[in-house]
């Protein structure tokens, strides 16, 4: 069945960026519905930070388009793919360290808690009512995510696996249509990395399209709905999580390389 | 009752404006006071531009140049009057600002210096060179605000000196007062979000460009303030107001006190304003040991005096 019918929401055609030489990313499709979790695995370096790059307006690609609900956002800033309902955390993290948690919670909910630049500088009513809201919406989040408690710590005392949460707090804050996941449980232990693959379930039950890059297989092979698999920056398969693990091409360029390590 | 930061901050700079004249040993240190009131004005925009929004300017006295010439050329040739003159400066500074934030933001560290630079270096030239205008060199007289008058009319006697004292001190509380609603504001989160990481703050939907520009715009209205007031209570002005040296003191301070820090970086400006003064004894090597001090600063306590300061304390009270 081909996946680009008109229910996808983000659709990946051919998409390409070289560096140097490199082919980093070369010739990749694929598309993601609302609601449905799509993974994208493959060894490191394979290319899918740079994909996610791409997708998210960081690269400018220099082949393909990207389609985000039917229309083309290919090389649009990430700004304006936040207001599009793009959302990402980030695989090297990406933290406001000397803001504290919460606040780097509410700098989610920038896009609706900005307001006139002079009723900020006056600290009128109508700006403290933006950042009230914006506020009381991040404090709901870092409980969701179990951060509540580290509110007023200043962010870049928490640990690694505390961060990565706190990212997707953040990301979840931009209320999504679709949210780019870069290795979310790395680092974190097996609570955590329960917690994290509920939330994701969560978040996806929810309508909430979401794109995964992670590292443990498992998680993978339970929650995706959809894999697609890189290789040297192409695509070598796709399917559902048990057509995948099955692909011999698969086996070699990433499971058995796993195992080998393993 | 806790304080807020906010609130201590304002509440430490109006106990210090009113009650410091009860230990001045003559009526200079209302002029030393002044002054240093006027540097922590534009010091707090600096606070606002690189303390929060990690853009560095080397060039922001050509913004107080802007708005100390300003009180002088818009009352001589419009006869508007000095306080509109004060805003007309202000407005003036927004617009260039603006006009040059716009493609010099988009550098970033030693580039934007070096681009800001050469925008103060272009002002200063201009109140140089442009002689039939600003007569140059030798400087220009500035008309008298007209305040204290007012205020003598009132029943209020102050002298000059303290008249700027309190006129400036207030100014200052008003203007920190200011960065501290934006501080925790939206547009304030904002500034700090990008500077923390700009890809970071792009993907939740900051508009890089236009929140620098911002904070570039707010900044200068700071340092024109700063000008015109220098330029007001002085009832003259030189180009030196606009001067890289200038800049360059506007920086240090802020980044001596504690860059982040409102009050560390007025404390920085009182430090920097007061301590050649205490330095005199050293007679010709004042400079240098102001340049030893700095840099003992800078090593030992690189948050800033004040922020290190406070982290010391607080230290030894637990
Ligand atoms: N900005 C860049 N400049 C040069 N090479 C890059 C850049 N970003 C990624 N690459 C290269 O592209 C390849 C893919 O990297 P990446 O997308 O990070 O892989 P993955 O996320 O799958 O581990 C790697 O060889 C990496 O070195
Ligand atoms: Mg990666």
């Amino acid at each position: 069945m081909t996946r680009s019918d008109k229910e996808t929401l983000l659709s990946v055609e051919g998409l390409g960026i070289a560096f140097g030489g490199l082919k980093a990313v070369n010739n990749v499709s694929f598309g993601v519905r609302p609601g449905e979790i799509v993974s994208i695995i493959g060894p490191n370096g394979a290319g899918k930070t740079t994909l996610f790059n791409m997708i998210s307006g960081i690269y400018l690609p220099s082949m393909g388009q990207v389609t985000l609900s039917g229309e083309d956002v290919t090389g649009i800033a990430p700004h304006l793919l936040a207001r599009r309902g793009m959302s990402r955390t980030f695989q090297n993290l990406q933290i406001f360290q000397s803001m504290t948690v919460l606040e780097n919670a509410i700098a989610g909910y920038h896009l609706q808690e900005r307001g006139p630049v002079l009723a900020d500088l006056f600290g009128l009513p109508s700006s403290r009512a933006r950042a009230k809201r914006a506020e009381a919406g991040a404090r709901k989040l870092l409980e969701r995510v179990g951060l509540d408690r580290a509110a007023e710590r200043e962010a870049g005392n928490l640990s690694y696996g505390s961060l990565k949460r706190l990212e997707i707090a953040r990301a979840l804050a931009l209320d999504p249509k679709i949210l780019l996941l870069d290795e979310p449980a790395a680092g974190c232990n097996a609570v955590e990395t329960e917690e994290i693959d509920h939330l994701i379930a969560e978040v996806a039950a929810s309508g909430v399209a979401i794109l995964l890059v992670e590292h443990d297989m498992k998680m993978v092979m339970r929650i995706s709905n959809h894999i697609v698999v890189l290789d040297h920056g192409e695509k070598i398969a796709e399917g559902d999580p048990a057509t995948v693990s099955r692909n011999p091409a698969v086996v070699a360029a990433y499971l058995g390389a796993e195992n080998a390590d393993g | 009752m806790k304080l807020t930061p906010k609130s201590a901050t304002l509440l430490v700079l109006a106990v210090l404006v009113a009650l410091s004249p009860l230990f001045f040993p003559s009526g200079y240190y209302y002029r030393v006071g002044a002054l240093i009131f006027v540097n922590g004005i534009a010091v707090t925009g600096i606070v606002i531009l690189t303390g929060w929004a990690g853009q560095i300017s080397l060039g922001h006295a050509g913004f107080a140049g802007i708005g100390a010439y300003a009180c002088a050329l818009a009352p001589a040739h419009w006869s508007l009057h000095p306080a509109l003159a004060v805003v007309l400066g202000a407005a003036i500074s927004a617009l260039l600002a603006w006009l040059v934030g716009r493609p010099i933001l988009r550098l970033r560290g030693y580039y934007l210096g070096v681009a800001t630079l050469g925008f103060g270096i272009l002002v200063s030239m201009v109140l140089n060179n442009e002689r039939d205008l600003t007569r140059g060199p030798d400087g220009i007289e500035v008309p008298e605000l007209g305040l204290r008058a007012l205020l003598k009319g009132w029943g209020l006697d102050l002298s000059n000196g303290q008249f700027w004292y309190f006129f400036c001190g207030l100014c200052l509380i008003a203007g920190a007062w200011l960065a501290l609603n934006l501080y925790n504001s939206p547009t304030g989160r904002a500034l700090r979000a990008l500077h923390g990481s700009e890809v970071a703050a792009r993907t939740v939907g900051v508009d890089l460009a236009r929140m620098k520009l911002q904070a570039f715009m707010i900044s200068a209205v700071y340092a024109s303030v700063s000008g015109s007031l220098l330029a007001l209570q002085n009832k003259f002005i030189t180009p030196d107001v606009a001067g890289f040296m200038h800049s360059i003191e506007m920086v240090t301070m802020a980044v001596l006190g504690g860059v982040g820090s409102v009050l560390g970086a007025i404390f920085g400006a009182g430090a920097l304003t007061l301590l050649p003064q205490a330095l005199t004894v050293f007679a010709e090597y004042e400079q240098m040991v102001l340049g030893l001090v700095m840099m003992l600063v800078m090593i030992f306590l690189r948050e800033g005096l004040l922020p290190s300061i406070l982290r010391k304390l607080r230290g030894r009270g637990e």
